[in-house]
């Protein structure tokens, strides 16, 4: 879209007499202030990131790492040198491996009945969707622990077998499952809805059935979208803190680990490991980006030269 | 095609729907049933439609239900006033880097909310760059003032941790603005807003500097603080009319506006009531006597496990957003709302 261009009034209005300077003072506006007050509001988001870069260079000088005092690889060098850190970046890191999968899937199944089939209850089921990214945080880790609570007392506790209580890890993995089903599915929703449905009809033409269809044509070119909402459900649930405050019981997760480093004494290392993280998806982000760029330019080279072989014999385009 | 093929969907989604079935709409059903009960954890809960609860709720805590209203009020404003003119600056000056700058929107997500917040703490303390600024720098405030452990520090933290649930839906709604039509009102001579902007904005603008300093506690109603107050209201009044009169245009005002109202409606639905429910930024950037419901909420059921009250307060939260959620689908479509977030 041309979009910029068209914003601007033309310059026979700036000029006119009608104008004056009040118009000239909208053009310049709408020129030069809008795109400096969003570079400047995009700046202001990414204050604290550069912060939390910064202050993993800090050695504080006293326990809590809010006052800089002066620059130190330390650590950096030595990132989980402090008691139950490296366990619980390591239980994060389990949580979110297995939330990941678990949410991926399901999430992926539903995306895909929402898209390709059109059904009683569809538009009802969006909605039902949507409820859960809606709901405050503090309700869905409350409402939980509740209800896992609540079986601690027979007959419940018989019937699930201690399963949701004490807390533990599986109820911070049900809890983490459950909130990212709904951010996979608007993801991929999002990503499939210029699906090009007649690559399949293609195939079927061809005499695959549904099955080889699915996987041959229909999954390699959802896959890139999967690969972005399995890193957005990750990346919420490595971070997350309120959910799993309420359903860890005595776990620590390295979001937990941080709150409680808040209250005595917080080191360095925390924004270490913040760093690494945030570094490492945006890194994920930034390769799927140029992977994908890529393959569409490779497709896009592919189908110019079989257009340019096929041109004499037919009038159709590839795509 | 066969005859089971009207199953197939419903087959599909059955596994994920069935999770949230038990592990989100289950347990807010256990919590409505725990808030209309009474008992402790040591003697068990009984069910005995105990509506005290909920009178309890809201009349043991006015401190912290004001605290939540005006601080997630002010917060969801604030956002709203950096987040309309980013989204506007993306949607209409992105260019083809819009999904880039739409990234750099969600980029804060890649970052621990916690640590983002005690990014805050860094920045507004008293030996931070914030108040070195203004205060050692520009001396622009006495030399005693402090950020962290007022409402300033909260509604800060609140509004940063907040504003891409406010930039999203206003980018969806201003993207799928026809830009001829702007165009086509340019040609009619829409020019500056001008007499409409001075008023709209001279008010605006008054009632927010008001409300920015009674809501961030920096007056009181004595004489002094009166005096403040219309200082300040002066101030903001002359401030938002500039602005409304000369940065306002008319074919904003007439066309992109009103096109963009379910985006200020679903963005402000998801700042606001999040906030309502915060407890991280006050623990971290406040003090006990900028606790909010959240704290409450979270203090009862993690520290002094009284269930019965903390679910009744939870679940008024919960309500807050299906009853927004149900009136957004039925004025606005369900498309839009759940289409929105991408």
């Amino acid at each position: 879209m041309t979009v910029a261009a068209d914003t601007r009034p033309s310059s026979a209005e700036a000029g006119s007499a009608a104008g004056g300077p009040g118009r000239r003072i909208l053009a310049l506006f709408d020129r030069h202030g809008v795109p400096l007050f969003t570079a400047a509001a995009l700046f202001y988001l990414m204050v604290p990131i550069l912060v939390m870069i910064a202050f993993s260079f800090n050695d504080p000088p006293g326990r809590f790492n809010y006052v800089w005092g002066e620059l130190s690889l330390d650590a950096w060098l030595n990132p989980f040198g402090r008691p139950g850190l490296q366990d619980a970046i390591v239980l994060s890191l389990i949580i979110a491996t297995i939330a990941t999968i678990a949410s991926t899937v399901l999430g992926t199944l539903i995306a895909l009945a929402l898209t390709r089939y059109d059904f009683r209850g569809r538009s009802a089921t969006n909605l039902f969707l949507f409820i859960p990214m809606a709901t405050p945080e503090i309700v869905l880790g409350a409402s939980l622990l509740t209800m896992f609570v609540g079986t601690a007392q027979e007959p419940l506790k018989t019937l699930t077998g201690g399963l949701f209580f004490p807390l533990g890890t599986q109820t911070i993995l049900i809890a983490h499952v459950m909130f990212n089903i709904s951010f996979v599915v608007v993801t991929l929703r999002a990503r499939m809805q210029g699906f090009p449905r007649h690559l399949e009809e293609a195939a079927m033409d061809l005499g695959a059935n549904e099955w080889t269809t699915f996987w041959k044509v229909t999954f390699p070119l959802i896959l890139p979208g999967i690969l972005a909402a399995a890193l957005l459900a990750f990346s919420l649930s490595i971070d997350d803190f309120v959910i799993t405050q309420f359903t860890a019981g005595t776990e620590q997760t390295f979001p937990l680990w941080v709150w409680g480093s808040t209250r005595a004494s917080l080191p360095p290392q925390v924004h270490v490991i913040g760093t690494m993280v945030f570094l490492g998806a945006v890194g994920l982000v930034a390769m799927s980006t140029v992977y994908e760029r890529w393959v569409a330019r490779r497709d896009a080279r592919i189908a110019r030269e079989e257009m340019r072989r096929l041109a004499p014999a037919t009038e159709e385009g590839p795509r | 095609m066969t005859r089971r093929r009207w199953l197939l969907p419903y087959l599909l989604m059955a596994p994920g729907l069935l999770w949230l079935a038990l592990f989100f709409v289950l347990p807010n059903i256990q919590m409505v049933l725990m808030s209309l009960s009474t008992g402790t954890i040591g003697t068990g809960f009984e069910f005995d439609w105990a509506f005290s609860n909920y009178v309890e709720a809201i009349t043991r805590f006015p401190d912290n239900v004001a605290n939540s209203l005006v601080f997630g009020g002010l917060a969801t404003l604030l956002c709203f006033l950096i987040g309309y003119p980013l989204a506007y600056g993306i949607a209409f000056r992105g260019g083809k880097y819009k999904t880039l700058l739409l990234f750099l929107v969600i980029a804060p997500f890649f970052t621990s909310f916690l640590i983002r917040t005690i990014s805050w703490r860094i920045i507004l303390g008293d030996q931070g760059a914030f108040l070195g600024l203004i205060r050692d720098t520009l001396g622009l405030v006495p030399l005693n003032f402090s950020i962290i452990g007022t409402p300033l520090a909260v509604v800060s933290g609140l509004t940063y941790q907040f504003l891409p649930f406010m930039v999203l839906p206003l980018y969806v709604a201003i993207e799928k603005v026809d830009v001829r039509l702007i165009e086509a009102a340019r040609d009619l001579y829409a020019g500056p807003w001008r007499r409409g902007g001075a008023i709209v904005g001279g008010i605006g603008g008054g009632l927010l500097a008001v409300g920015l300093m009674l809501g961030l506690r920096y007056a009181t109603l004595d004489v002094e603080g009166i005096v403040a107050l219309l200082t300040a209201g002066a101030f903001g009044a002359v401030v938002g009319g500039l602005i409304g009169s000369f940065l306002i245009s008319e074919a904003f005002v007439r066309i992109i506006w009103p096109l963009s109202l379910p985006g200020v409606f679903a963005g402000s639905i998801l700042v606001f009531i999040p906030t309502l429910g915060d407890y991280v930024n006050v623990e971290l950037l406040g003090n006990p006597k900028t606790q909010m419901i959240g704290n409450v909420i979270q203090n009862r059921f993690l520290q002094q496990n009284d269930y019965p009250l903390a679910a009744a307060l939870s679940f008024i939260l919960m309500a807050a957003i299906l009853v927004a959620i149900f009136l957004y689908a039925r004025v606005l479509g369900t498309e839009e709302l759940t289409g929105g977030r991408a």
